[in-house]
């Protein structure tokens, strides 16, 4: 057991060869992962890139097609039932009762996930204060904010003190400073020793995790710690200023070893292949012979950057069979 | 089964049922209207039937039998005639439904214990045309009486009321209302369970629950629970109107007749428990309600006579909760009989339940796919 319990301080969750067909669309394909215990991981990738799926199977909620998952420990799908009491899930549409109010919900959910009867009214009281709803416990969960209902969506998913918390696209509806004032309350429950897995589609938000999967169409592209993905871009990033940046973009697009031109403002950033010094040399005559007067500066790589190149590189090789 | 949870999920339902205000006028609306509906407008034995009267002897004798048919609310006088042929051209042109023709030499005819009144209906109307061959029949018997044993010491001629001269089963509302219980029951239970599992999917909360530790059957019975209160809610409305309004009589136990609804609330709650985890949408679910409702309403022997119907329509009529429930609550309120005499239709709905039951529970997955 000993052994055991070390091991999940390692890794929460190990997942092996994961795949989810839905008919002839392969959802997730075959997925490795490792999820370090106490520290926010986090899931980047465009919407339909197959991280509810993944989280779903990870909760027991849908079985695989194939590949084999260990959460805490357990073997899933086999063991869910015995998963369910240690884990949390906020699922990425608003779940909890609309027509209950704020301790109305959270007293039914202490009540299914087995908090303590003599507990249940201090663990209440105790989340109605940190998530702050002192002055809102009666007002039904349908009539809140966005940010609101997304607060009172992880007071209840932390109801039962999980060790595992999932979250499935938890700021997708919310304003920027709830969306910080958020994951401070992520910060905080890994401190205290959670784990947690969110997924989210906002580089901000992915840029904040302890580690990070990017997802591409059921594909894992890359995985590592934000710093380690974003150097081993070095020296591929450039920002490109011109007078007329959209024509400019228009040169640049088509060159050869350009992997992404994006608009920022009256710049251009651009991200190449790994054959750095023969691409930059091609962008100059590019512009030159478009007749642009603009200026290629290195830049310092972001995550965006990082899914750019990843996702790009992916589409570059063969298209997968199914 | 963890009885906390369990009662976790029955009060939930009873806090969202508090705030529905659609839902809380249907637990009490539905009976009502129905009731009223059903108790007056459907109504198979006529009253007030509109008369008109040709009374050609004119002698006290037929002065009195006019009173009597009139004193027992079947007919009312609007017309007076002349002669038989009068009444049939009001029959014709729709002014009265019934004439009743005295010929002169009535007074004759009685004591020879001949025809001595005739009753002229329009048989376009098969209601009418039996409510007039009942007409027919009371005010007879005692003119026979009278006239058989004219200044006899008999007990004093009580007045002819209608309840002593019509079998209580020909007043619909008896009938009916019975009836009415297992028919409301059917519709709102089965439609308030079968849109209750469907609605948490389309809402969202779905995947909340199946997330957490709640079984299958905790959360399936705790959505029936709630339910099982309201159906007896229900049962008491309609048969507290039934007998303040229509004087329905119940001559079993009160006991027996909550028993019975009790029995055919629980199967049409897990009915619509399976009609949920097979319906997609909440508008689904109505349309599978519905698809239940209709063959109860008409095969149950709730409107028509089951003994009626052909062998295989039958069949099917032995299928639905509420051709049991019919049997039994007509034979407890209406018959006085016992539960233990009607077993067979409590065996039936006992089965009816465990098999849609067990289904429901069966058919529900904690899954997603």
């Amino acid at each position: 057991m000993s052994d055991r319990a070390r091991e999940h301080d390692a890794d929460a969750i190990r997942v092996r060869g994961l795949t989810k067909h839905f008919g002839n669309l392969v959802a997730v394909d075959h997925v490795d992962l490792d999820v370090p215990a106490r520290r926010v991981y986090g899931f980047l990738g465009p919407n339909g890139s197959g991280k509810s799926t993944t989280i779903r199977m990870l909760c027991g909620l849908l079985t695989p097609s194939e590949g084999e998952i260990d959460v805490l420990g357990l073997s899933i799908p086999a063991q869910a039932d015995a998963l369910r009491s240690r884990v949390g899930y906020m699922t990425q549409k608003f779940s909890l009762f609309e027509d209950l109010t704020v301790r109305e919900n959270l007293e039914f959910l202490a009540a299914v996930q087995g908090v303590a009867k003599a507990r249940t009214r201090s663990r209440v009281d105790e989340l109605i204060g940190q998530y702050r709803f002192g002055d809102r416990q009666a007002q039904l969960a349908g009539t809140m904010s966005g940010g609101q209902k997304q607060r009172l969506a992880l007071a209840g998913a932390v109801i039962h003190e999980p060790e595992l918390l999932f979250l499935d696209e938890p700021t997708s509806a919310v304003d920027p400073e709830s969306r910080r004032d958020f994951w401070e309350k992520l910060f905080e429950l890994a401190d205290l020793g959670t784990t947690l897995l969110v997924s989210t589609h906002l580089m901000d938000e992915a840029e904040r995790c302890h580690r990070l999967a990017i997802l591409d169409r059921g594909v894992l592209v890359a995985d590592g710690t934000p710093s380690e993905l974003t150097e081993r871009l070095a020296g591929r990033t450039f920002v490109v200023e011109s007078g007329e940046p959209r024509r400019a973009q228009r040169a640049l697009a088509d060159v050869d070893g350009v992997l992404g031109v994006a608009q920022v403002g009256n710049r251009l950033r651009v991200l190449t292949g790994e054959d750095v010094g023969a691409t930059g040399q091609r962008m100059r005559d590019a512009l030159s012979g478009a007749g642009q007067q603009a200026d290629v500066v290195p830049a310092t790589p972001n995550l965006e950057d990082v899914f750019v190149a990843v996702t790009r590189a992916d589409r570059q090789r063969p298209e997968r069979a199914a | 089964m963890s009885a906390r949870r369990l009662w976790a999920i029955v009060l939930k339902e009873l806090r969202q049922m508090r705030r529905d205000r659609i839902t809380l006028a249907m637990i009490v609306g539905i009976p009502v209207m129905q009731l009223v509906l059903f108790g007056y407008a459907i109504n198979f034995t006529l009253r007030n039937l509109d008369a008109g009267i040709a009374d050609q002897a004119n002698t006290a004798g037929s002065r009195a039998a006019v009173m009597d048919m009139l004193a027992t609310g079947v007919v009312s006088a609007v017309a007076t005639a002349n002669t038989p042929d009068e009444l049939m051209s009001m029959i014709r042109a729709g002014r009265i439904n019934i004439g009743i023709a005295i010929p002169p030499d009535f007074e004759r005819r009685r004591i020879d214990g001949r025809e001595s009144i005739q009753v002229l209906v329009d048989g376009s109307d098969t209601a009418v045309q039996g409510a007039a061959a009942q007409l027919a029949q009371t005010p007879l018997d005692p003119l026979i009486v009278e006239a058989r044993a004219p200044r006899s010491s008999t007990p004093p001629e009580t007045p002819i009321g209608v309840v002593a001269f019509y079998n209580p089963e020909r007043r619909s509302a008896v009938n009916i209302v019975p009836g009415l219980i297992g028919v409301i029951l059917t519709m709102t239970m089965v439609l308030f369970t079968g849109v209750a599992i469907v609605r948490e999917r389309e809402r969202g909360n779905m995947e909340l629950l199946i997330a957490t530790p709640l079984t299958r059957s905790e959360l399936m019975i705790g959505k029936v629970l709630p339910f099982v209160a309201i159906g007896f809610v229900q049962t008491t409305v309609i048969l507290a109107l039934g007998v303040w309004l229509f004087e329905v009589p119940v001559r079993g136990s009160v006991f027996d007749v909550y028993l019975a609804s009790g029995l055919l609330i629980l199967a049409n709650l897990t009915l619509g428990l399976m009609i949920s985890t097979k319906a997609q949408s909440q508008f689904q679910a109505m349309q599978m309600t519905f698809f239940v409702f209709l063959p109860s309403i008409l095969l149950s022997g709730f409107m028509f006579p089951f003994a009626g119907m052909p062998r295989v329509v039958q069949w099917i009529a032995e299928m639905l909760p509420l051709t049991h429930f019919l049997r039994l609550i007509r034979g407890v309120m209406l018959r006085g009989a016992s539960l233990g005499e009607l077993w067979v239709d409590i065996a039936a709905l006992v089965a009816f339940t465990t098999v849609m039951m067990s289904a429901a529970i069966l058919r529900f997955h904690k899954r997603l796919d």
